[in-house]
């Protein structure tokens, strides 16, 4: 159920960033989710709900998968272990604690609908606005 | 409803000793929010190219999820490192036996160490009222349908919370083995709790919550022969899942392990 947390924060911060960046709708949204973020393409459900009403609202999620490694210490190299939260080396079998990829939960990038320039309409008027010469 | 942050939205009550709520807060959090910081905004629009694409509509951010709770998260650490205060955020199933043990800790301790409590339930302030019993003081926060605490709950929590240097403050967490994983509430350490009832490889079940421990108690340890729990087996997986993990055995009712457990608190606290 936090996956509808993880999905309202998402929307929260695209929206964020769209205000900043004109005021526009966010047209699609890209993330990056590790395999140890303990969420992954449950986020698409919890997404519609979460983005009705908001900025972000018809925007296409785009999730990007990163797979677990981790550092071996004693081979001195990033390994792919064979399982998830099996934090050994595959190769010389020692406890490898240390995460390189995976933990990733992160908003990439978004697309606005709306030009960035629009945000000239949001310029405070000005008396020559009002009176045009 | 907090228009900035959201807070207040849903059902999330946080109630105080009184049984009374806590007053309308004005926002600042004490420690301010950080809505206008920059560093949130500072990449511009794009940066890359994409064809076919203006660049202007196209904004990087590369910002976690989850920044907003961290940033909560990281005043809460630096509120409770400024009075030394060592927290600990207790997780793990319902039933586990979490309140048990926090009342029989609370009279081991028999007033060493100022303690507080803030305790996190769907509903009913049943929890707190226990605590309250020990004369410790203890504040409510009941989420309603949400299944996890979060920082910004937790650091309204304090508002309502007389914390004394040097305290020891236990935050119990909503019984869930699952979502409390991911929300760091700016505690020192996550205390996963598992009792002999629950099956001895829950650590593999549920790998989420006890890679993000620091120390496993195996729980109700008195019953232990009334089960099949593979003790050592239960060890293994939670050593599978978290090379780092401690783990501490005991009986809240029976006393057994718990000076270990009192052992460890005392150490962190220093």
């Amino acid at each position: 159920m936090h996956e509808l947390t993880i999905a309202t924060s998402l929307v929260e911060l695209a929206s964020d960033h769209a205000a900043r960046h004109g005021g526009g709708n966010v047209a699609r949204i890209d993330v990056r989710l590790g395999a140890l973020c303990g969420i992954g393409r449950s986020l698409y459900f919890c997404f519609e709900p979460a983005a009705r009403g908001t900025r972000c609202a018809g925007a296409t999620l785009a999730i990007e998968e990163v797979p677990l490694t981790v550092f071996c210490a004693t081979c001195d190299a990033v390994k792919t272990p064979k399982a998830l939260y099996n934090f050994r080396c595959p190769d010389c079998g020692r406890p490898t604690p240390k995460v390189v990829t995976g933990r990733e939960m992160q908003l990439v990038s978004i697309e606005l609908t709306k030009p960035a320039a629009s945000a000239k309409r949001r310029r405070p008027r000005t008396s020559r606005d009002r009176n045009p010469i | 409803m907090c228009k900035v942050c959201g807070c207040g939205e849903g059902e999330v009550r946080i109630e105080a000793a009184g049984g009374v709520p806590s007053a309308e807060h004005d926002h600042t959090h004490g420690r301010g929010h950080r809505h206008d910081d920059d560093l949130h905004f500072g990449h511009g629009p794009a940066g890359v190219t994409v064809a076919g694409m203006d660049q202007g509509r196209l904004v990087r951010i590369e910002q976690d999820i989850l920044a907003k709770n961290a940033s909560f998260a990281d005043e809460n650490r630096a509120f409770l490192d400024g009075l030394g205060i060592l927290a600990l955020n207790l997780v793990s199933s319902p039933g586990a036996g979490k309140t048990t043990l926090l009342v029989e800790t609370i009279k081991a301790l028999n007033g060493k160490r100022p303690i507080a409590v803030i305790e996190g339930d769907q509903e009913t302030s049943n929890d707190a009222e226990r605590i309250r019993a020990t004369g410790v003081a203890a504040v409510q926060i009941n989420t309603g349908r949400g299944c996890h605490l979060d920082a910004h709950m937790v650091g309204h929590a304090f508002e309502s919370l007389l914390l004394e240097p040097g305290a020891l403050l236990f935050i119990e967490n909503i019984g869930n083995l699952v979502c409390p994983a991911g929300f760091d509430l700016g505690e020192a350490h996550k205390v996963v709790i598992l009792s002999v009832t629950e099956g001895d490889d829950k650590p593999i079940k549920y790998p989420d919550i006890f890679a993000a421990a620091d120390l496993m108690l195996v729980s109700k340890l008195d019953l232990l022969p009334h089960t099949d729990f593979d003790l050592e087996g239960c060890i293994e997986k939670a050593r599978r899942v978290n090379p780092r993990i401690e783990t501490i055995v005991l009986s809240a009712r029976s006393g057994e392990g718990m000076e270990a457990w009192l052992d460890w608190i005392m150490a962190r606290q220093g």
